[in-house]
């Protein structure tokens, strides 16, 4: 008894191989979908924004007047931004997610603890707008400065670095910890010397694309009040200042035409800003891996 | 007889020699009862193997003899292991001093993703030891006693993973004898390996033994009997029998052993 008939399956071949076909159009028109989008996206930017590309435009302050216009500000102000996010949320992040996975102890409470930090990924950035504007800009009496808005970013993209983090961290395999431990390491040298070299390529690819998304994020500046207008640069941590998308935001609302190609060029700036902090973490992450 | 000399008067009661004395262990995953009554004594620079089919408690055993076993959250144990005459048990000996003086050869060849030189040199570098030229005599008598100096002297400088799967589990035992231990602990350390990577494992645990003494659980019968002094049968967590290994090979007092070595099952 075969149960196999090989006559039909011959002839359901025809059916069987079109349709492969037709998915294979479907899944090519979904990704040129995507790509032409991103093409279209990118030369209307270029060719409005180019022309005010120009060396005044990073030299100037914000101006009444489109071509008076400059980025001066709210570039200097995103790099301070950074300066505070970065250390904060991947000192914390990378500390967390090394808690989690390598000392604390697997029963309900961290599993549920592991499971919310998931959860706080999804939450909208408007409401650690809100909490910043709360605790930082409020309760701690930062004012709306360079350090309340970092740590109200460091906190935004904390659940990120900390999910990322964990994902690298449990790749590396449990043989070479034992191994480590077998010769009388401590946790924090197994850490040290054996996790983390081989976690840090995973865990700077997510922290890279956290701080991205703190770079181009707008809704919980708007929140915690950061003014766009501002004819000086920040002098200290908690100094006023301004940032990249929310000049871009300011200028995009503006009435006049000309102001449109005034944020396309600060569009243009924003991505060359996340374009170097790519090329950055490529960077490092390569001279890491090198080393085996 | 010069071991015995520095041990001075335990000789006479022959305690001095031994370097495991475990009392009464027994060792639960969870409900499971994977260790049962376990009574050994394993003596200094000898090869005792442990035997027995899979699912017998002989890996747990060796992993409890350094605290392994410990890094799973649910076990529990009761009962004695003396190491030296001091319980590992006991709240104020650290794992960490223990494992010090107890290397351990795992079932897979684990080697860091480092280069051959930092693989040897870890164990030295962790216990504090930074000169570059005492790290250099370590590594190279390390890597000359687990018999692999010849294959690497040249390349040490290498990833350690671009090694034959043989060569990396010398690297992991010369790695092991970097720390200078007293016992070596092996898992099965043959089961990944091909047949001449075995013989030259097996070659090397004899050379070993004058040094130091081992441990070795092992799946393979005959493997057990070429290079064992000792061996003990584990079967459902018990020890079934403990004898020198010609004896549990040829005329074993239990007949589950006999019935084990001479291939009724497992």
């Amino acid at each position: 008894m075969k149960y196999i008939n090989h006559e039909s399956v011959v002839k359901r071949m025809m059916s069987r191989l079109t349709i492969n076909k037709v998915f294979k159009v479907i899944f090519f028109f979904a990704t040129l979908f995507a790509l032409l989008t991103l093409a279209i996206l990118f030369y209307r930017i270029i060719t409005q924004g180019i022309g005010y590309l120009t060396p005044e435009f990073f030299q100037n302050f914000s101006s009444r007047f489109p071509a008076k216009a400059g980025i001066k500000a709210a570039l200097i102000g995103s790099i301070w931004l950074m300066f505070v996010v970065a250390p904060v949320s991947i000192i914390l992040g990378v500390g967390t997610a090394i808690y989690l996975e390598e000392y604390a102890k697997k029963n309900k409470l961290s599993d549920f603890i592991r499971m919310n930090i998931s959860n706080l990924a999804g939450v909208p950035s408007v409401v650690f707008g809100l909490l910043g504007l709360t605790i930082f800009v409020r309760a701690l009496s930062l004012g709306n400065s360079v350090l309340a808005a970092g740590f109200t970013m460091s906190l935004l993209i904390l659940p990120v670095i900390i999910v990322a983090s964990q994902e690298a961290i449990r790749a590396v395999p449990n043989d070479v910890r034992e191994a480590s431990y077998g010769m009388g390491a401590t946790k924090w040298q197994t850490v040290v010397k054996i996790v983390l070299p081989s976690a840090i390529p995973g865990i700077l690819t997510g922290a890279i694309l956290a701080l991205s998304r703190a770079v181009g994020e707008t809704a919980p500046l708007i929140v915690i009040g950061i003014p766009v207008i501002i004819q000086f640069l920040p002098t200290g941590l908690l100094s006023q200042f301004t940032a990249l998308p929310m000049q871009i935001y300011d200028w995009a609302k503006r009435p006049q035409q000309d102001f449109q190609f005034v944020a396309a060029a600060g569009i243009l700036v924003l991505m060359i800003f996340l374009l170097i902090m790519n090329s950055i973490a490529i960077f490092i992450r390569n001279k890491f891996s090198k080393r085996y | 007889m010069v071991q015995s000399l520095e041990n001075g008067s335990n000789t006479l009661n022959g305690a001095s020699n031994i370097v495991y004395n475990t009392k009464q262990l027994n060792l639960w995953y969870g409900n499971h009862h994977a260790l049962k009554d376990i009574n050994l004594q394993i003596k200094e620079n000898e090869v005792t193997a442990i035997i027995g089919p899979s699912g017998c408690g002989k890996s747990t055993y060796i992993k409890t003899l350094n605290c392994m076993v410990e890094l799973v959250p649910t076990v529990k144990t009761s009962g004695q292991i003396l190491y030296r005459e001091r319980n590992i048990f006991d709240n104020d000996y650290g794992v960490e001093e223990l494992r010090t003086k107890v290397g351990m050869v795992f079932q897979k060849p684990n080697p860091f993703p480092k280069s051959i030189y930092d693989n040897i040199a870890y164990g030295p570098r962790i216990h504090g030891i930074k000169n570059k030229k005492i790290l250099d005599q370590i590594v190279e008598k390390s890597l000359r006693g687990a018999a692999i100096w010849d294959e690497v002297k040249d390349r040490l400088q290498t990833n350690a993973y671009s090694l034959s799967g043989g060569q990396q589990q010398r690297i992991c035992i010369a790695r092991c004898l970097a720390i200078e231990p007293d016992v070596i602990l092996m898992d099965e350390p043959t089961s990944a390996l091909d047949p001449i990577s075995t013989l030259k494992v097996e070659e090397l645990i004899q050379e070993l033994k004058a040094d130091y003494s081992i441990i070795i659980v092992t799946h393979n019968m005959q493997q057990a009997a070429r290079i064992s002094d000792k061996t003990a049968f584990f079967l459902n967590g018990e020890v079934v029998e403990f004898d020198n290994t010609d004896v549990i090979f040829s005329t074993p007092e239990d007949k589950r052993t006999e019935d084990y070595i001479s291939g009724r099952f497992g």
